[in-house]
């Protein structure tokens, strides 16, 4: 530490330095903000279902087990390419239906294997949540996750 | 203990450390699914006890850090507090809110946002709380002395409150709520929290070691710039993989990289302080856990952060069990501990003891921070097998988490030895104080309680 810093001298860097780097950082932020509604994602097929699926994804706090977009816990496999692991990208209808039909399984007694509950979906909130997760899948995140695997 | 108010903070602390053990039981619930699947799968499946384990951690944080501000800031402000009432019926409403949170949570009435499951009147609930913490404290400090302790802190915990706003605020599209999210999650506790450790820590200091508040002071001013220059654009490694301008990488990278240095200094001011101080404080068992904070923060949120946050390894560690040793120990050597310096500092100035069950207090230190260290190492080797098996051989997820049962078991032993030592902790210090007195002074009927 030199001697030559005061408290006071420390203070000012401190508030004027501070100041500098959060508007640099709210408005890259924001330039993101835009980026994403115009660039990243679709945002012209983020429709109503979509958002509806979203909110099942919510209600159901699917993010407590599962990562989307690597965030979340880690105790079940990564969904925000489970519509291209189940081959949405070539196939719809039949992603469509082999999600639904995982999540119709649920749960699958398995001795040994971790427990997904069953959350009794009816067919309407289950293609929601299947629209959210091609939506997802939509999104340009630098190639990542590096595996279809998640 | 100067001031008759300082001694809000006590109901405080004891909500804090009653929820610190609830914390706890449902971490080991949640570490024994991964060892015995089928447990509790049908009554209270994973993400429950996830969930309640995360969100304790939060309010009782929370709660501690307004404890440790109801019970330092009479002292530093040199007048009592605004209004001790105000402050129980604050911690009133944010205990009574936590708790409906976590009693629906149960019967899963819950938001699906990571860290932010609460419903939107308990949020509601939270900020009024917030808010009358904020202006009670903010009263004491403007009709007494201003230190730089005290403003910083302040500074930290408006902010704090400030940033929590953006909870109220949820896109439809999954990018951008993301992207907002993180100027709560990120800015909190690799940002304006820090700001709260720094002013906690520097009081402690000034408090124990004797050295001049002038040069503590300077170094709190450094320390919290250093936090924001660094953390503020550090959000960036967290903006690598969301559907964000490739610009947030050489961000990421250099200036995340950089949040490893305001944790090292305090490492530096920490022991600085110690060794340059002539004051023999009595409170040792507040000494460790303050010193011991610097450093296991500066491991588990700087050298474990720092291991995963350059762009391209992250692209591989992303969302794998190295975040989770990493999450588990930063929280723990930053906010957790930092709790139980100022706790084992206070108490027995509000009991208006002598330091007490010092060694019991010590004991749990050294066992709580054992069974951290060991899981934090049990889960970092885990995460590199799976990153490696499904990141970089590209396995399947379930096939992979197959292969780190032993892992998982090791994790599950470390957390019961956590749970021991935070039993210790609460014996020593809500327990009875025992005497430590010369056996000659006991044979004539001193009291050690009454000095």
């Amino acid at each position: 530490m030199s001697e030559g810093l005061t408290r006071n001298a420390a203070r000012n860097i401190f508030y004027g330095g501070s100041t500098i780097f959060f508007l640099i950082f709210a408005g890259l932020t924001i330039h993101t903000h835009i980026y994403m509604s115009t660039t990243s994602t679709n945002s012209e097929e983020l429709d109503e279902a979509v958002i509806a699926g979203k909110e099942v994804w919510e209600e159901h706090s699917c993010i407590n087990c599962h990562t989307i977009m690597g965030e979340g816990a880690y105790f079940g496999p990564e969904l925000s390419n489970v519509w291209h692991r189940y081959g949405g990208r070539e196939n719809p209808e039949a992603a469509r239906a082999g999600i639904k039909g995982w999540m119709k399984a649920q749960p699958i007694e398995a001795p040994g294997r971790r427990q997904m509950p069953q959350f009794n979906l009816n067919e309407q909130e289950l293609d929601h949540l299947v629209d959210f997760f091609k939506w997802v899948d939509g999104i340009d995140t630098h190639d990542w996750p590096p595996h279809k695997s998640g | 203990m100067k001031y008759e108010t300082q001694k809000v903070a006590l109901p405080f602390f004891a909500v804090a450390m009653a929820l610190f053990a609830l914390q706890i039981c449902f971490g080991l619930m949640a570490a024994t699914v991964y060892v015995m699947p089928e447990f509790l799968s049908e009554a209270m499946p994973f993400h429950i006890m996830r969930m309640s384990h995360t969100n304790l951690l939060l309010v009782w944080l929370l709660i501690g850090f307004f404890g440790a501000t109801y019970y330092l800031l009479p002292e530093e402000a040199e007048t009592d507090l605004h209004s001790p009432t105000m402050a129980y019926i604050q911690l009133a409403i944010f205990a009574g809110a936590g708790a409906a949170a976590l009693i629906g949570y149960q019967f899963g009435i819950h938001g699906g946002r990571h860290y932010l499951e609460q419903p939107v009147y308990v949020k509601i609930l939270l900020t009024i709380s917030f808010l009358m913490f904020l202006y009670n404290n903010t009263r004491t400090v403007m009709k007494g002395r201003r230190t730089s302790v005290s403003i910083v802190l302040l500074l930290g915990l408006w902010l704090a409150a400030i940033f929590w706003m953006f909870a109220f605020y949820e896109p439809d599209n999954l990018a951008q709520d993301k992207l907002w999210w993180w100027w709560i999650v990120h800015v909190w506790v690799e940002g304006v929290w820090e700001l709260i450790m720094a002013s906690i820590l520097a009081y402690l200091l000034i408090k124990m070691t004797g050295v001049d508040r002038e040069i503590i002071e300077k170094w709190l001013y450094v320390i919290v710039g250093l936090v924001l220059f660094s953390g503020l654009l550090g959000t960036g490694h967290h903006y690598y993989w969301l559907g964000t301008p490739g610009y947030w990488q050489p961000i990421g990278n250099i200036f995340s990289s950089m949040e490893v240095i305001p944790f090292f200094a305090m490492v530096m001011f920490a022991f600085y302080m110690f060794w340059k101080g002539s004051r023999e404080h009595p409170n040792k068992a507040a000494m460790l856990w303050t010193l011991g904070c610097a450093v296991v923060s500066f491991f588990g949120a700087g050298v474990w952060g720092f291991m995963h946050t350059l762009s391209w390894i992250n692209y591989y560690t992303h969302g794998t069990q190295i975040t989770a040793a990493h999450g588990h120990l930063a929280f723990f050597g930053a906010y957790a501990m930092l709790n139980m310096a100022i706790i084992t500092y206070a108490m027995p100035q509000i009991r208006r003891i002598q330091p007490y069950n010092q060694i019991m207090n010590m004991w749990s230190f050294w066992i709580m921070v054992g069974g951290m260290c060991f899981m934090t190492f049990t889960l970092t080797f885990a995460g590199v097998v799976q990153t490696h098996m499904q990141r970089v051989l590209g396995e399947d997820f379930m096939t992979v988490q197959g292969q780190l049962d032993l892992f998982f078991i090791m994790r599950l032993g470390s957390g019961s030895v956590v749970a021991l030592g935070v039993i210790l902790f609460l014996i020593a210090v809500f327990g009875p104080a025992r005497e430590q007195l010369p056996a000659h002074v006991k044979g004539s009927g001193g009291n050690g309680s009454s000095q």
